[in-house]
């Protein structure tokens, strides 16, 4: 059966129609995973099942059938290669994990499920989400579906590929340094990173876990809101920081502004809202075309009724090394459980015990994966402990400060999500450095803990989209969201598509 | 500061990583270009700063939770080692460690 429009629906009007009962889950389930063969080119998928899709689409179709109404019920999703599952492989885009079977599910792919939402496979990352560009993928770099040419950003670069190309109408990604905003941001879409702590890390192929959050990738906010709803949420038992707070609805009040919109249009929706400007996300570093989006953005808001105040986050420079000792820290401590034992790559040939963990992980493991195994190794080593892990630490928690003593000057601070638009793929592999000087505007946020996301904003350089970052305080997810529906009832940005993918 | 070969070679050790010669040399650069960013943090006086581990801890506590010692999961030693290099009568096997 085949309806030419149906993938350009996304998450809202796709329930609708399911609720209506004018299309069935098995009708868009089985549109979509032929799309998603159509398109294998684009890199966005590593694994497809269309067996067990389908299975959870009839099972949605009959709980539709017998009158039962959820906001997710039958919706298609695909899910990041990070998030373990039982119905298909895990690699975490790593040939460390190549035919890896997880014995269980993730908590959010868990719950996602339980509303009803069917998987239709994972997709593409960075190989344990440590990337930019999608490039670090052992398996294959996903393309751009705005230029496929250039990078879709990373590390959860499949899934903003495979939303931004029309090949499914939201997916999950993970967010340790910026691995949701960015590559949301490089594709023009819209993606929310929580709090840290909102969504359960159960089932997360860990990289840094002081910092690894899970959050939704979709074309709009309010579709975002309706996924996290679902995916947020206490996990007690199951993840040892998990934050113990209630899960909230968050879209039912975006669906009422809409129609409070509709039938009072012009008013200042924003009237009361402060958006912090920090002069460290503005200066020269940033891209002449991107300053542009972000700017004519940031008008946008001021026509709604926002003002805007200027702040200072003194050490975002500081994020970076901060971040970049962390991150591989943990990260050398999490990935020393590949050993070539239990799960994972061993090497055919070794000649005893320690040969075999030395063979198996310098095979299994990816550059840029090695690379950070060595620098957090060396920061965690006896004597540069303090000099190093220590003091990021303490630097961290004065950048989370720095927020604080903004969030008293304003409500939510805005600004770019990267210095520049989409680059060219192996445009930056030689240079490592200057790829985590990219992250300057995300790492942060992280580091600090607080909920983020890209919203589009227009176009820079080249064409290519840009993103506008929103930054809330400690659990503000509902505001953020909030804010973005209104920008996004008064523009169109989230609605364009690339012109290869837009019929 | 700067790392030397012989840092390299130390630091892989203990990461259980082989590394030849060519990517000694390579991994050598790379972590000394690296650390060149580090520097700037040395320039911060964070006397008397608390180390922060869980970042929402600067809003609320959060204390560290405790389950109950039991037994909670099921069975599930098939599925756990469908994915292990090898397996022999439910045991995983390893290359032989004493002599």
């Amino acid at each position: 059966m085949s309806h030419p429009s149906l993938h350009q629906l996304g998450v809202a009007e796709l329930a609708a129609k399911l609720a209506a009962r004018e299309i069935s889950s098995t009708d868009i389930t089985r549109h979509l995973l032929a799309r998603a063969q159509a398109h294998e080119d684009l890199g966005a998928y590593l694994a497809l099942n269309e067996e067990a899709a389908l299975a959870q689409a009839q099972a949605a179709d009959a709980r539709l059938a017998a009158g039962e109404r959820s906001p997710l019920l039958g919706v298609p999703l695909a899910h990041k290669d990070i998030f373990v599952t039982r119905d298909l492989p895990t690699t975490a885009g790593s040939r460390m994990l190549e035919g890896y079977r997880s014995p269980f599910d993730a908590t959010v792919v868990a719950k996602l499920a339980q509303a009803g939402m069917v998987n239709l496979g994972k997709l593409n990352c960075d190989e344990f989400a440590m990337g930019s560009g999608n490039d670090n993928s052992a398996y294959a770099p996903a393309h751009n579906p705005w230029d496929r040419s250039r990078i879709p950003g990373g590390s959860s670069g499949g899934s903003a590929a495979a939303v931004a190309a029309r090949l499914v109408p939201a997916a999950t990604g993970t967010d340790t340094g910026g691995s949701i905003r960015q590559p949301a941001s490089l594709t023009g879409i819209t993606g929310i990173k929580p709090t840290y702590g909102r969504c359960s890390r159960y089932g997360m192929v860990a990289f840094a876990s002081s910092l690894d959050q899970a959050g939704p990738m979709a074309r709009s906010a309010l579709d975002c809101a309706l996924l996290l709803s679902a995916m947020a949420g206490p996990d007690l038992d199951r993840d040892s920081t998990s934050l113990d707070h209630p899960a909230e609805d968050y879209a039912s009040e975006l669906i009422a502004e809409t129609s409070r919109k509709s039938s009072a249009d012009g008013q200042e929706s924003l009237k009361n809202l402060r958006i912090g400007l920090p002069k460290e996300f503005f200066g020269d570093g940033c891209a002449p075309g991107v300053q542009a989006a972000v700017r004519a953005a940031l008008a946008e808001f001021e026509k709604l009724g926002a003002t805007l105040v200027d702040i200072s986050l003194p050490r975002t420079e500081l994020s970076i090394p901060v971040y970049y000792i962390i991150a591989p820290a943990e990260a050398s401590s999490n990935l020393s459980r590949f050993d070539g034992v239990k799960f994972g790559h061993r090497a055919a040939q070794y000649t005893d015990l320690a040969d075999m963990y030395k063979k198996s992980r310098a095979e299994g493991f990816g550059p840029e994966v090695q690379k950070r195994i060595m620098i957090g190794t060396y920061v965690l080593s006896h004597g540069y402990y303090d000099a190093y892990y220590l003091k990021a630490q303490q630097i961290r928690r004065l950048i989370a400060q720095d927020f604080q003593q903004a969030f008293t000057q304003c409500d939510v601070i805005a600004g770019p999500v990267s210095p520049t638009v989409a680059w060219k793929i192996g445009e930056k592999s030689d240079d490592p450095v200057a790829n985590y000087l990219a992250d300057i505007y995300t790492l942060s946020t992280s580091l600090a803990g607080l909920p983020g996301m890209s919203i589009p904003a227009g176009f820079g350089e080249h064409g290519m989209p840009v993103g506008l970052q929103l930054i809330g305080n400690y659990f503000k997810e509902a505001q953020l969201l909030g804010v973005a529906h209104q920008f996004q009832l008064a523009t169109d940005w989230h609605t364009r598509a690339p012109q290869e993918f837009s019929a | 500061m700067s790392l030397t070969p012989q840092d390299i070679t130390r630091i892989a050790n203990l990461a259980r990583l082989e590394l030849d010669a060519p990517h000694a040399e390579r991994m050598l650069q790379q972590l000394n270009g690296f650390f060149d960013i580090v520097e700037q943090m040395n320039a911060v006086d964070t006397t008397g700063v608390e180390p922060l581990a869980h970042p929402t801890a600067v809003m609320e506590r959060v204390a560290l939770r405790l389950r109950d010692d039991v037994a909670s999961e099921p069975n599930q030693r098939e599925a756990n080692q469908q994915s292990a290099p090898a397996v022999e009568r439910g045991l995983f096997l390893v290359p032989k460690v004493i002599e």
